[in-house]
C-alpha cells in the first residue's frame, strides 16, 4: 500500500501547484473586490508565452516562467483598464479575457504543437529527503513546487502581518471608506490584478515547461476556473486554499493511480473526479451562509469610480 | 440640552485657524457651493448650519481635499495650501468625522484606526494609545473589537478617536448627532467644548438648531450653495435661525387630539426572528398593538432591530400566521404582496431599490403595488388605469415631476416620498407602516408628509412610524415605544415621556420610569 501512496502524495503537491499560484493571485485581487473570471485566459497565455521562450530561448523553465509571469500581467492589465478605469462589468470582462486567452494561445500554439521540453528535475532538499517517507513526499518535488510554497507563505504573512494586507482587505471591504481617509483605491485595484494576472501566468507556464512540458492545446483544461471556485471555497483565507489545492490536487493525482490501487472504475469518472469534487466542496461551503458573509469582500465585483 | 457654551476667548483679532474665501464648485447639474467664505479661529466651534443639499457637505469634502473646488483659496494657519487629497489634509492637521462612517465592518477597532495613520504599522503599540486616549477624553473603546459588532455611538467613537490620535488642529463633524441617544449627545458635547478648550477648532455641521445653540460660539448659515448669513447662536432664537436656513418661517403641524376608542388594527404578538445576516440584530419577543385613528411612533437608534421589524411587517421576512394581525386575520405567513392585499400598506426607507424601481416610471411603479386598484385584469395590464393612478397621486400629493411617465429616479428625495406615500395612501389601507418618512427631505416637504400622515391616521388608519428623529416622533406621533438592542419596550403615550426617558430606553435600559438605573450607559 505504502508504495503506491507515496507517489500519489508526492504528485499531490505538483499538481497542486498551479492551483496554488492562479488561486494565491485570485485572491489576492479578490480581498481588493476585483473578481477576475479571466484566469483560466491569463493561464494559457502564460502557459503559452513561457512555452514559447523556453523553447526559443532554449532556456527551458527558467526562461519560461519569468515569461508566462510578464504575459499573464499584461492580460490582466487589459481586463484592469477595462474594468477598474472604464468601470466595466467585472464578469463580461473576465470571461471575454479567457474566450481571448484560449483563442490567442491556441493560434500562437500552432507552432508549437507536439514541442517538448527538457522539463526540470526534482530538487531533493538535503537532509530533509532522508526522513523516511516524509522525506520522498514533501522534499523530492521540482523547484517550482518549493516556489509555490514560498510564495504562499509570503501572501499569508503579508495579508496577516502587514498594513499592505490590511490596506487590500479595506479596499475590498469598503472602497468608499478607504477613498474616503486617502487610499488610492484603483491604483491598489491595479496592483492587485495584476498580481493576480502574473501569479496566474506562472501557474501556466509552470504546466507547459515543467508539469507536462509539452504544447498542447487548451492545456490548462479549466484549472483557471477550479482555482477561482478554490477562492470560494477558502472563504479568502490563504491557508485553506492551500488545503483546498491540495485537495483537488490530490483528486486528480489519485484518478491517475485508481487501477494501481485496485479501483476499478470507468476512466471517463475518475477523469470527472475533481471537477465532481469542486463541485461537492462547494456547494458544502455555500451551505454555511454566515462563514461566507463574514469573509466575503463586501465590493466583490462591484464597480467603484472615486 | 440648555447649557450655555462656555465664553469664547480665542484671539478674534489673530490669524483665523481656516478662511475660506470665493469658494465655488459645479456639477453638470447645480452649484453646489457659490462663492463661499467662512473663518474659523483657535478653539472656535464653529457651526455651519443648512438643510439636506444646502452644500455643506460639499464644502466640508472640499476641506478635507476629497473634493477639489473649481475656484476659491484656502487659507490655513495664514498660508495659503491647495488640499489635493485627504492624507494632505491629516498631514496639515485636518480631520474629519463622517455622517455616514467610513469604517471597515470586518476589520477591529484598532486596524480601523491603523489604516488612518500615517506611521509604522504596530498594532500592538497602537492599542494601547488608543485605550490611553479613549480614556483621556471620556470615550472608552475597546481596541480588539470587530467594528460589526459595536453600537452606531461606538463607531462614531472610534472615528473621533481616530482623529484625535493624529493630533488634529481643526476637527470636522458632519451631523454628529443623528446617531446618537440625547444622552451621548450630551457627552459628545462635553468631549467637544474639551477639545476647544484646548485650543482645538471646530467646524460642526448640522441642522438642529437647539444642539447649535447649546455648543458653537458662532455659525455659517447656508442655503442653496450660498451663505445666506452669519450669527452667534447664543443671540438668536430658534426661529430667526430657522428664517435664515429655509428662508421663511418653520412650517408646524398641526395635530388634532386623538379621540378614538382603542380598536386594534396592527397587531404583533411574540415575535422573535433570527436574521440571516451575520451583521443583524436579533428580534426578541416583540408585543405591539397599533389602534385605528393613532399613529405609534417606535424610536431608536438603526442597527437595533428596525430593518429586521421592518421586514417581518412588510412582509419580506414570513413566520408564523399569529405573529402578524390584520384587523384579527393572521397574516404573519403571507409574503409582501398578500399582505397589501388584506390592505396594509408600506413605506419603505429606501425609496430608491425598495419603494420604488429607479428606472421604471411612476406609472410603472404604482402598478407594482397598487394590488387593490384593479391596474391588473386576469394577468394583463391596465396601462391606462395606472396612468391615471398615478396622474392623481401626483396631482393630490403636489407631486413635482414629469408627469406619470417620469422615471422614478429623476424625482428629488422628497418629491419621490410624497409620491409613495401618496401611491400607499390612496389604496385605503387598514394600517400602514412607515419608516423614516422624512429621511434626507427638505423641510418643507418633510411638514407636508407629517401633515398628511397626521390626517390620514384621524380618518382611521392605524399608522406605525419608525424613525431615528426623536423631535419628529414627538409631533406627530400618539403613543412612543423604543426598539433597542432587538427588544421593543412598552408603548406610553406621548405627554407621559420625554426626550431624556426615551433616551435611556435606546440605550437598552426598560426600567421603569421613576426609579434611575444602576450605571449610566456605556
Amino acid at each position: 500500500m505504502l508504495e503506491h501512496l507515496i507517489p500519489v502524495l508526492a504528485g499531490t503537491l505538483g499538481a497542486a501547484t498551479p492551483l496554488i499560484f492562479a488561486g494565491l493571485g485570485e485572491l489576492v485581487a479578490e480581498r481588493t473586490g476585483v473578481i477576475n473570471l479571466g484566469v483560466e485566459g491569463m493561464m494559457l497565455i502564460g502557459a503559452i508565452a513561457g512555452f514559447a521562450a523556453a523553447a526559443d530561448s532554449g532556456g527551458g523553465a527558467l526562461a519560461g516562467l519569468p515569461a508566462g509571469a510578464v504575459a499573464g500581467m499584461l492580460a490582466a492589465l487589459v481586463f484592469a483598464v477595462l474594468s477598474l478605469s472604464m468601470a466595466a462589468n467585472q464578469a463580461a470582462c473576465g470571461l471575454a479575457l479567457t474566450i481571448f486567452g484560449v483563442g490567442l494561445s491556441a493560434f500562437i500554439g500552432q507552432h508549437y504543437v507536439s514541442f517538448s521540453l527538457p522539463g526540470l528535475q526534482p530538487l531533493d532538499i538535503p537532509g530533509l529527503v532522508d526522513i523516511p517517507v516524509l522525506g520522498r513526499i514533501l522534499f523530492h518535488q521540482d523547484p517550482v513546487t518549493y516556489l509555490g510554497l514560498i510564495t504562499f507563505a509570503i501572501v499569508w504573512w503579508v495579508l496577516r502581518k502587514t498594513r499592505l494586507g490590511l490596506v487590500l482587505k479595506a479596499v475590498g471591504e469598503a472602497p468608499d471608506a478607504a477613498h474616503a481617509i486617502g487610499y488610492p483605491v484603483i491604483a491598489i485595484r491595479y496592483g492587485a490584478t495584476l498580481f493576480g494576472g502574473a501569479m496566474a501566468g506562472v501557474a501556466g507556464a509552470y504546466l507547459s515547461t515543467v508539469y507536462t512540458p509539452l504544447w498542447v492545446q487548451n492545456m490548462v483544461a479549466g484549472r483557471g476556473w477550479i482555482a477561482i471556485a478554490l477562492v470560494v471555497f477558502a472563504t479568502w483565507n490563504p491557508t485553506r486554499l492551500l488545503l483546498g489545492a491540495w485537495l483537488f490536487g490530490g483528486v486528480t493525482i489519485l484518478q491517475f493511480h485508481a487501477q494501481g490501487l485496485g479501483i476499478a472504475l470507468p476512466v471517463q469518472l475518475l477523469a470527472a473526479l475533481p471537477y465532481l469534487a469542486t463541485v461537492v466542496v462547494l456547494v458544502l461551503i455555500s451551505r454555511d451562509k454566515r462563514l461566507l458573509q463574514l469573509n466575503l469582500p463586501a465590493s466583490l465585483g462591484k464597480p467603484w469610480m472615486p | 440640552m440648555s447649557i450655555p457654551p462656555p465664553p469664547f476667548s480665542g484671539p478674534p483679532a489673530g490669524t483665523p485657524r481656516l478662511e475660506l474665501s470665493g469658494i465655488t464648485k459645479r456639477y453638470p447639474s447645480v452649484v453646489a457651493n457659490d462663492g463661499i467664505n467662512l473663518k474659523v479661529g483657535p478653539g472656535e466651534i464653529h457651526a455651519v448650519l443648512g438643510e439636506n443639499g444646502a452644500g455643506k457637505s460639499t464644502l466640508m469634502k472640499i476641506i478635507y481635499g476629497a473634493v477639489q473646488a473649481d475656484a476659491g483659496q484656502i487659507q490655513w494657519n495664514g498660508r495659503e495650501v491647495v488640499v489635493a487629497n485627504p492624507a494632505e489634509a491629516r498631514r496639515l492637521g485636518i480631520g474629519m468625522v463622517f455622517q455616514h462612517f467610513s469604517l471597515f465592518e470586518t476589520l477591529s477597532v484598532v486596524e480601523n484606526i491603523a489604516l488612518a495613520l500615517d506611521e509604522p504599522f504596530d498594532l500592538k503599540a497602537l492599542a494601547v494609545r488608543v485605550k490611553e486616549v479613549s480614556t483621556r477624553y471620556g470615550l472608552p473603546l475597546d481596541p480588539d473589537r470587530l467594528v460589526h459588532s459595536l453600537s452606531v455611538g461606538e463607531r462614531q467613537r472610534v472615528e473621533i478617536v481616530r482623529c484625535l490620535l493624529q493630533q488634529p488642529q481643526l476637527l470636522i463633524l458632519d451631523e454628529p448627532t443623528s446617531v446618537l441617544t440625547p444622552q451621548a449627545v450630551q457627552k459628545l458635547f462635553e468631549t467637544l467644548r474639551r477639545l476647544a478648550a484646548e485650543g482645538v477648532s471646530i467646524l460642526y455641521i448640522s441642522h438642529k438648531l437647539h444642539e447649535i445653540q447649546s455648543l458653537c460660539h458662532s455659525a455659517t448659515v447656508m442655503r442653496g450653495g450660498k451663505v445666506t448669513g452669519t450669527a452667534t447662536p447664543s443671540r438668536e432664537t430658534p426661529a430667526s435661525l430657522a428664517r435664515m436656513m429655509i428662508g421663511r418661517e418653520l412650517p408646524v403641524c398641526e395635530v388634532p387630539a386623538y379621540t378614538g376608542i382603542a380598536t386594534p388594527a396592527l397587531t404583533v404578538h411574540k415575535l422573535s426572528l433570527v436574521p440571516d445576516d451575520p451583521f443583524g440584530t436579533r428580534l426578541q419577543d416583540i408585543e405591539l398593538e397599533v389602534h385605528r385613528g393613532e399613529i405609534l411612533g417606535i424610536a431608536g437608534i438603526s442597527g437595533n432591530g428596525q430593518a429586521e421589524l421592518l421586514a417581518a411587517l412588510s412582509g419580506e421576512t414570513t413566520g408564523t400566521p399569529e405573529a402578524v394581525k390584520l384587523v384579527g386575520l393572521p397574516v404573519g405567513h403571507l409574503d409582501a404582496g398578500r399582505r397589501r392585499k388584506h390592505g396594509l400598506a408600506f413605506v419603505p426607507e429606501e425609496r430608491l431599490g425598495r419603494g420604488a424601481v429607479p428606472s421604471m416610471s411612476l406609472a410603472d411603479n404604482a402598478t407594482l403595488t397598487a394590488q387593490r386598484q384593479g391596474l391588473v385584469k386576469k394577468g394583463f395590464l391596465r396601462p391606462k388605469a395606472a396612468w391615471e393612478f398615478a396622474k392623481a397621486c401626483i396631482d393630490r400629493f403636489d407631486v413635482r415631476c414629469g408627469g406619470p411617465g417620469a422615471a422614478a429616479r429623476s424625482l428629488s428625495g422628497g418629491n419621490l416620498q410624497k409620491f409613495i406615500v401618496g401611491r400607499e395612501i390612496m389604496q385605503q389601507p387598514i394600517a400602514m407602516v412607515v419608516a423614516q418618512p422624512t429621511w434626507g427631505v427638505d423641510v418643507g416637504a418633510a411638514a407636508f408628509l407629517r401633515q398628511t400622515l397626521i390626517d390620514l391616521s384621524r380618518q382611521g388608519v392605524a399608522i406605525l412610524v419608525i424613525s431615528e428623529e426623536l423631535e419628529e416622533l414627538f409631533e406627530i406621533c400618539d403613543r412612543i415605544a423604543v426598539l433597542a438592542e432587538g427588544r421593543l419596550g412598552p408603548a406610553v403615550p406621548k405627554a407621559e415621556t420625554n426626550a431624556e426617558k426615551i433616551g435611556m430606553q435606546m440605550s437598552g435600559l426598560f426600567a421603569p420610569a421613576d426609579k434611575e438605573p444602576a450605571h449610566a450607559p456605556a
